[in-house]
């Protein structure tokens, strides 16, 4: 496999989204669009507004992950009394009963993978934005960690999900999904559509225009 | 030979003709552009096949039992969903129906729907958009995340009850390997050459 030196958009050519066919990016008019020879695919340079998108998306994100970490993730009531229990005190609850295993493995994928996930689009928002041109190439690879990582983060859901079928038809107590269920699943939904519309060539455009 | 533009930095590439599992790797960016696959008509449709069989056991026998001294009682794939359907928070159970249970189903039967036909050579309505939702179902399709969600519920409830894992918990784990494996014969270039002009 040989590569050239220039990129798709340095040639004029554009590459389908779906089907990766290249093609030659025709000069029209701003409200003529352009589509793929092979699978009817509307042809763009880039992902649409990809930039504003993906900052719209991540704040989303981030004012989802608040009340996702305050509320209580599940209810539970046991002989009279109520007990609720938010994502951290789950962990710490993990911890003390021996199985710090668990514990990592719910507070990686609930509470660190987010805020991992909130820092990285952020850097590489700004990094586009300010017109960086350091490490490109370890950027794209942030970029896809993110990209991989992110659905991870919906693990605590679907404990919610099994821990109610479980506990009421044991009769071990009565237990429902807390308030911090539905904006957890949000924040996971959010940043899952945040990194999927930011767009990583955005990162090479700006080193290729400043060289 | 054709030209391919990476999809992460854009850099044009000339791919040769490539061996059989050999992977293009952008020579910029590093990331795995696609991979060359053996057989890919007949792998997938044996591990799309071998797929539907489990999943027809997942959906049919016991999922979890829970012993609590002499109580026992068994739930299925969609006890759970139910309860927080019935609890009244929709959109939740609809993501869990939908990550767990539908988009698996719907991307077995989109491959059969694709490969079928290209292994009979035949032309069917369709197939592009068809394999277009195929490719961006894929990062929500998250069997394997509720697997380990099942072993951490596991853990939690087992000093308050024993939990008996059922036959369907075992197809669920299979299944996600053979849904990866049948994944992972996909070769994308090929359906698309083949699916060019469907339109």
């Amino acid at each position: 496999m040989k590569a050239t030196h220039a990129s798709a958009r340095q040639l004029g050519l554009v590459s389908c989204p779906d089907c990766h066919l290249l093609s030659r990016m025709k000069k029209t008019s701003a409200h003529e669009a352009a589509y793929c020879s092979r699978c009817g695919r509307e042809l763009q340079q880039r992902k649409p507004n990809s930039i504003m998108r993906t900052w719209a998306l991540v704040i989303a994100a981030m004012v989802f992950y608040i009340p996702a970490n305050l509320l209580p993730m599940t209810i539970t009531s046991a002989l009279g009394s109520v007990s609720t229990d938010t994502i951290m005190s789950g962990v710490i609850y993990f911890i003390h009963s021996g199985s710090w295993e668990i514990a990592l493995v719910i507070f990686t994928a609930s509470v660190f993978i987010p805020f991992l996930k909130f820092v990285i689009l952020i850097y590489l928002l700004l990094s586009v934005q300010f017109k960086s041109i350091r490490r490109p190439k370890d950027r794209t690879r942030f970029y896809r960690f993110t990209e991989a990582v992110g659905r991870w983060s919906m693990l605590d859901i679907y404990v919610v999900t099994i821990l109610v079928a479980l506990v009421k038809l044991g009769f071990l107590a009565d237990i429902e999904a807390g308030p911090a269920a539905i904006y957890f699943a949000a924040v996971v939904v959010t940043t899952m559509i945040a990194a999927e519309s930011f767009d990583p060539r955005l990162i090479w455009d700006v080193v290729e225009d400043r060289s | 030979m054709h030209q391919i533009a990476c999809h992460e930095c854009d850099l044009i590439h000339d791919i040769p003709s490539m061996p059989d599992r050999a992977a293009a790797v952008c020579v910029r960016c590093g990331c795995v552009m696609f991979r060359a696959q053996k057989d890919s008509i007949d792998r997938t449709l044996a591990w799309t096949f071998a797929g539907l069989v489990l999943y027809a056991v997942v959906v049919s026998f016991p999922f979890l039992a829970i012993k609590n001294g002499p109580i026992g009682n068994e739930t299925g794939l969609l006890t759970g969903i139910e309860f927080l359907y019935r609890q009244g928070i929709i959109p939740l159970a609809v993501l869990v129906l939908l990550t767990c249970i539908l988009m698996p189903l719907i991307q077995m039967l989109g491959l059969l729907y694709i490969f079928i036909p290209l292994k009979l050579n035949v032309r069917v309505k369709y197939a592009i958009p068809v394999f277009r939702l195929f490719k961006h179902i894929k990062p929500w399709s998250m069997m394997e995340i509720y697997m380990l969600g099942i072993l951490v519920s596991i853990v939690k409830l087992g000093k308050m009850a024993t939990i008996v894992p059922g036959l369907a918990v075992i197809a669920f784990g299979l299944l996600i390997f053979v849904l990866n494996f049948a994944l992972s014969a996909v070769d994308e270039h090929m359906v698309w050459e083949n699916l060019e002009g469907d339109l």
